[in-house]
């Protein structure tokens, strides 16, 4: 009775958890009820119910509502669908003026709008393609196909390899210094040498036209909302939404507004990328000292001049985080938009990975990674880089840089036209090296997967096998014996527990979606997976973090390589597992869990660097042991900025399982990757999106509110 | 006598989301507690006072007074919830936005605590930033700041950054900057708060220096008395948003108004502060010794001289007049008696 009275959180969640079970074990499963594979719930069966709403039929199989809820949401995606074809082909018809026909024309408005956006983006992409690697389109599009036959010399040459790589270089000399630039050329140098420039340059023309418009938008909307705060409560639940939702369920409804290709995925990264930007804008503008505008104001600024010359200068650094976030989005969604047919690295790599050709994709996956790590150095050098001052140098000084381009710009070109001559008959490998021309490590790394399944199969098989049958199978089962009311009971339980009614009412809400959803079955395979990651990645996340933490330099160390590893797209991760287990589930969880444990161990050291110096002198002089400050000092004061990067992990988990349908899991994600070769995918792609989504918030609701009340309850902030 | 600069008739800041129906309702007698259980905070409760030309006026509080609030009123910084603000005659409550950029372009110069330094600028660029805000030609707005680099003693550091400076420099910019319009009115919030005692004594220095030179009118923001006695004209004392005395130094300490204000005179050393002047008779009594003092002195610097007649000093002004006495007695009583402590 005592410990009831001294702990009453405790009782009340073992009350709770208690009547979680008796739910449990009262609701029997239903002899009908089975896992339904595949899309077996779009196959007519007499065995089906069916309801009728907003003139949309859905058939579902009827169970008890407490075993599983009707999915009277049912009609979402197709109505969603349904909707954006209508916008698409009847909504507002319009006459619109033809050029290449000469007449009139009568068109829906959205569809125009969004062919006209698609053409521009086109453009932009082709233009800065054909800069990097030549072509014909740009000038075709300002003349037309005849005056290019007419005009074989009109063509964008493209700039030689050299001169790109050795750009590269100057440009992280001048932001990053010595190092960085020796970084670029070499990682530059061998993409050419490696055979692999063509899509390197795809990608990157990719990024070069995403990441500036994205953080044109990204901007725009960030000082917006920082002057409005109507403007500022609008973008809120969007931003949130879009921070836990797996950015290949956006993919889908691009493919049915854009259609196929560069600009589509342009399009669609840029509403993944804008998010980042805009609240990173608006940290900064809110961390600039109330004095400083004050100054600004007594000045005589006016609204506009205290926006452009006082608030964006001073958040400059944040601004410019806001832009790294932007180009490692950008990058990020260049390798997934492969899905959606843009070309470059990511397209060679879903190839190859089709094709279970390891070496080609690890060679792909290399480059990714070293561009992936380029752009995020050079553009964080670029936010860590003070002003200097330019007024007492000379012109020569001032300029060093750019006319050290022009001097590389003249030798490339030179060299290229000496390549022409050397190598008269074949490549001319000063210019470009030819994909197939390279230096190919592709044989070399399948031979090593051979040798490393001929040698290792049976250990990696046996493990396989106990993985699966032993620890998943039975851990999923649990998780789909749950009846719908009894999850129900302990979601809504635990969010009242922590926040209140609020907290109990939101998470209630975005329960209730996914149970009313067609896919709750699916949803629940998804969380099994992500916890089952998540448990996985925190216990050694937590444990490495901890480690690390005892030794200074083991510290930097570790937090360099979660720098690194965190700048790879998702999709590279899939690369190394499948290479050793396969396609089966344990590659997908590997995965989730080298994924996740990056913010796991990230937060932990983090958390344990933010216990003030003075607590820490204080507790050594109390004469405490290490383990003693460790556990009495250090974890609790950790442990809100530890829960954040539980949070963090769990929202990797999910994106990485997500994805992980690409390697065959039967979850939410295996429906979004079915979405996307559907022509009708697009409502059922953006309602499993949300769902995946807000799997997420549920976890990111509940722990934030119990972190905010933790921290104020240790008065830190 | 000319018209004042700065004239304040009952000025009201209420922060709080009925805080102007609430003003109106207490029509007048404001009382905090009633307002805080409202949800309503009172920064200034019906302030009044008036600054003339070329004076400077130090506003004394301890943090949470609202010294820094009555400042932001009289800068429309924030506006305030009710009374009468005049500029220069001008009612500033009335202005339009376009006039009040105008009226901070040409009139108002201000200094902050924090120095509040655009960090991306040099210390040239951010002096010259309310000239360029202006307009002013970039050629002619930097050859000004350079005047202003001179005249603040900062040569040479003209194309420093914010943070390649020390706190007591960074502040020196932002006063260069302040002054850069050549404002009339000039407005300190805290400026040496943030200093470490040595370099603030010298800014103190350095700042009685400029305003001999200038002659703006100030209005100077602190907590420190001490301060408040070495450079105000004239003082104001608040609490709670209420000013409880506003005197010149000499009688705040004389003549506290309040038990509030008694406790900050305690503990001032006296000498440093009372000028002769101050204490005298202005009798001429006919028992008069050789010794003469200036009325200027501060006690301070003449009492050893005083304490060692017998006689009662002449007092004289600039032209040798004498225009009263003072006898050792007085001097004794001035700087030992009517002190709690002593007693």
């Amino acid at each position: 009775m005592e410990v009831i009275k001294k702990y009453p959180k405790l009782f009340q969640w073992l009350f709770l958890l208690i009547v979680f079970f008796a739910l449990c074990f009262a609701i029997d499963v239903p002899e009908t009820y089975k896992f339904i594979r595949g899309q077996a719930e779009f196959v007519k069966d007499p065995n089906q119910s069916a309801f009728v709403f907003l003139g949309k039929e859905v058939r579902y199989y009827a169970f008890d509502v407490f075993w599983r809820l009707p999915p009277l949401l049912g009609w979402l995606p197709i109505w969603i669908n349904d909707s954006l074809f209508f916008l698409m082909n009847d909504w507002m018809p319009m006459e619109f003026w033809n050029e290449d026909t000469q007449e009139y024309k009568t068109r829906p408005l959205v569809l125009q709008i969004t062919r006209n956006l698609t053409a521009f983006m086109t453009f932009l992409i082709e233009l800065i393609r054909e800069i990097l690697l030549g072509g014909l389109e740009t000038i075709v599009a300002f003349t037309s196909w005849d005056w290019i036959d007419a005009n074989p010399w009109a063509e964008l040459p493209g700039l030689p390899w050299t001169i790109v790589a050795a750009g590269s270089a100057i440009l992280a000399y001048k932001l990053g210094g010595k190092g960085l630039a020796i970084y670029a050329l070499l990682s530059m140098t061998y993409i050419s040498i490696f055979g692999q420039w063509k899509p390197s340059m795809q990608t990157l023309s990719f990024i070069l036209v995403a990441a500036p418009l994205s953080f044109i938008f990204g901007l725009g909307l960030g000082v917006a909302a920082y002057k409005s705060k109507r403007v500022e409560k609008a973008l809120y639940p969007i931003l949130l939404v879009m921070q836990t939702m797996p950015q290949y369920a956006v993919l889908v409804p691009a493919l049915v507004l854009f259609g196929v290709g560069d600009h589509a995925a342009v399009i669609i990264t840029m509403i993944v990328a804008v998010p980042p930007m805009i609240l990173l804008t608006l940290l900064g503008l809110r961390a600039v000292p109330p004095e400083v505008i004050e100054a600004g104001r007594m000045s005589g600024c006016n609204n506009w001049q205290l926006m452009s010359k006082v608030l964006i200068p001073t958040a400059r650094r944040d601004i410019l985080i806001g832009v790294n976030q932007v180009i490692m989005v950008c990058f990020s969604m260049a390798v997934i938009s492969a899905f959606i047919g843009a070309k470059g690295l990511g397209f060679n790599l879903l190839l190859a990975l089709n094709q279970l050709n390891i070496g080609l994709a690890l060679e792909a996956g290399l480059c990714i990674s070293l561009i992936a790590i380029l752009l995020d150095k050079m553009s964080l050098a670029w936010a860590n880089k003070q002003v200097d001052y330019f007024g007492n140098l000379n012109f020569f000084q001032r300029n060093k840089n750019s006319l050290f381009f022009g001097v590389v710009v003249i030798a490339g070109i030179l060299l290229a036209y000496f390549g022409s001559i050397y190598f008269k008959d074949g490549y001319n490998y000063l210019f470009e090296v030819p994909h197939n021309k390279g230096i190919s490590t592709a044989d070399f790394w399948n031979k090593g997967v051979d040798w490393i399944f001929d040698t290792f199969f049976v250990y990696i098989k046996a493990f396989n096998t106990w993985l699966i049958v032993d620890v998943l199978q039975p851990m999923r089962a649990l998780y789909l014996r749950m009846p719908a009311i009894a999850t129900l009971v302990l979601v809504v339980g635990a969010g009242y527990l922590i926040g209140g009614v609020r907290s109990a009412l939101v998470v209630c809400g975005l329960t209730l979606f996914i149970a009313l959803s067609p896919w709750w079955d699916r949803a629940l395979v998804t969380t099994y997976m992500a916890t089952f990651g998540v448990l996985v990645s925190c216990t050694i996340g937590f444990t490495v973090g901890t480690l690390c933490f005892q030794n200074k330099h083991s510290t930097n160390f570790m937090l360099n390589v979660c720098d690194i590893f965190q700048t790879f797209p998702s999709f590279v991760y899939l690369i190394p597992v499948m290479m050793l287990f396969g396609i089966t589930d344990t590659s997908v969880l590997i995965a989730v869990i080298v994924y996740a444990t990056i913010p796991a161990t990230r937060y932990t050291i983090e958390g344990l660097r933010s216990v003030p110096a003075g607590l820490h002198d204080a507790a050594t002089m109390s004469g405490v042991t290490k383990l003693q400050r460790l556990f009495k000092i250090e974890f609790p004061l950790a442990f809100p900025h530890m829960m954040l990067g539980l949070n963090q992990t769990i929202v990797f988990a999910l994106f990485m399982v997500i994805i992980g349908a690409f390697i065959g899991t039967e979850d939410l994600g295996q429906y979004i990757l079915k979405a996307l070769s559907d022509k009708k995918g697009a409502g059922i792609g953006l309602t499993l999106g949300i769902c995946v989504a807000f799997i997420g918030l549920i976890f990111d609701n509940l722990i934030r509110t119990w972190v905010g009340q933790r921290k104020k309850h240790l008065g830190i902030d | 006598m000319s018209e004042p600069v700065i004239k304040c008739q009952s000025v009201y800041k209420i922060f709080g989301a009925n805080a102007e129906r609430m003003l109106k309702e207490a029509n007048g007698n404001v009382d905090a507690k009633t307002f805080q259980d409202n949800g309503c905070i009172v920064g200034v409760n019906n302030a009044s006072f008036e600054v003339s030309k070329g004076e400077m006026l130090v506003v004394m509080g301890l943090s949470g007074s609202g010294k820094s609030t009555l400042l932001r009123c009289i800068s429309r910084l924030t506006d305030a919830t009710g009374g009468k603000i005049f500029i220069e005659g001008q009612d500033l409550l009335n202005l339009n936005n376009k006039e009040l950029i105008d009226l901070r372009r040409n009139k108002m110069g201000m200094v902050f605590q924090s120095f509040a330094l655009l960090p991306h600028k040099t210390v040239l660029e951010n002096i010259a930033f309310p000239l360029q805000i202006k307009g002013i030609k970039t050629e002619d707005s930097i050859n000004k700041a350079m005047d202003m680099v001179k005249l603040v003693g900062l040569d040479g550091r003209e194309n420093y950054f914010p943070r390649e400076l020390s706190g007591g420099q960074q502040q020196r910019v932002g006063i260069a900057r302040s002054l850069a319009v050549e404002p009339d009115i000039w407005f300190l919030d805290e400026p040496f708060s943030a200093l470490d005692p040595l370099i603030r004594k010298e800014m103190q220095d350095e700042f009685l220096r400029l305003q001999e030179k200038l002659q703006k009118t100030i209005m100077f923001i602190t907590h420190d008395f001490d301060e408040a006695l070495k450079l105000a004209d004239r003082i104001a004392i608040m609490k709670d948003g209420i000013i409880e005395q506003l005197d010149t130094p000499a009688n705040i300490v004389l003549n506290p108004a309040t038990e509030y204000v008694r406790k900050f005179t305690e503990e001032v050393p006296r000498e440093k502060v009372l000028l002769i002047k101050d204490v005298m008779d202005e009798t001429i009594s006919s028992d008069i010794g050789d010794l003469k003092v200036s009325k200027d002195e501060t006690i301070e610097n003449v009492a050893e001289k005083i304490l060692t007649q017998e006689k009662t000093v002449a007092v004289i002004d600039i032209k040798n007049n004498v225009v009263g006495s003072i006898n050792p007695a007085k001097i004794i009583n001035t700087v030992f008696g009517g002190r709690k402590n002593n007693n």
